[in-house]
């Protein structure tokens, strides 16, 4: 049963995250006209990195240090703002609609490759 | 005050409060060149304040919409305008004319409505995205 867990948890997870993205951006989407504030982001590859326990620099011995673990692990960031407006207002639809339409097609192609996987695994298990 | 849980809550809330500065709109632009018996009786235009609210009241959640705190009158001075045949004059032949901007409202209008579009269009898309979710693995 692990091993069925394993062959889609990568994606999985991934699909997950990219859902915690969208709702983030559908809120910076939401909060568009209220004065003061601010647009908030997530790294997406680095909070999928964390996720699934790799760092970036990759580590050979286990003394080495995790490069992730000294910066706090918070990937939610605020946005530095192209051209910030007089109310204190940092979302600016532009951006945020170009992100938010990469994060869905991105949603979308995980979900196609679990799609994959899903039936992928139902062929070995009918094993026709 | 209800919780955030999903961005059904999120866009929901945050149409409904552009759909209050949509009405305030319409509200001053047809109290546009009212005119008034004296400068307390006359119309003000409205704006509504916006506030967001953060899932559990945390400044960095990480869900966050946008309520109508209050709607407050403007404390803009009504037009002393000389009309002595107006039925509503003071003694002096004075109206109060509302001091309603109409390009303003317009400007403003436009932009509530954008952004009413928008939250309605981050919905339409994520609705199918679960939609799309929900049939997971029967293809």
């Amino acid at each position: 049963m692990n091993a069925l867990k394993e062959h889609i948890s990568f994606q999985a997870s991934a699909l997950s995250l990219r859902e915690r993205r969208n709702t983030m951006l559908a809120s910076n989407i939401a909060n568009a006209s209220t004065p003061g504030y601010k647009a908030r982001d997530m790294d997406f590859e680095r909070e999928m990195s964390r996720q699934v326990g790799e760092s970036p620099v990759s580590t050979t011995k286990a003394r080495h240090l995790d490069s992730l673990a000294g910066t706090g692990g918070d990937a939610v960031q605020y946005r530095q703002p192209l051209n910030p407006s007089l109310d204190g207002n940092t979302v600016e639809l532009s951006v945020e609609q170009m992100e938010f339409s990469e994060n869905t097609l991105r949603y979308m192609t995980t979900l196609t490759f679990l799609n994959r996987r899903i039936s992928g695994l139902m062929t070995a298990i009918r094993g026709e | 005050m209800s919780d955030l849980k999903n961005v059904f809550d999120i866009a929901g809330r945050s149409m409904a409060a552009e759909m209050v500065r949509l009405n305030t709109v319409a509200s001053n632009i047809a109290n546009a060149g009212a005119r008034a018996g004296s400068a307390e009786e006359a119309f003000r235009p409205l704006r509504p304040v916006f506030q967001s609210v953060f899932e559990g009241g945390l400044r960095n959640a990480e869900r966050a919409t946008v309520d109508v705190l209050k709607v407050v009158e403007l404390d803009r001075e009504p037009q002393r305008v000389h009309e002595p045949g107006h039925p509503l004059a003071d003694e002096e032949g004075f109206v109060y004319v509302a001091a309603v901007d109409t390009n303003e409202e317009m400007v403003d209008m436009l932009e509530a409505s954008r952004h009413y579009q928008n939250n309605l269009e981050v919905v339409t898309t994520l609705r199918t995205l679960m939609m799309r979710t929900v049939d997971m693995g029967k293809s």
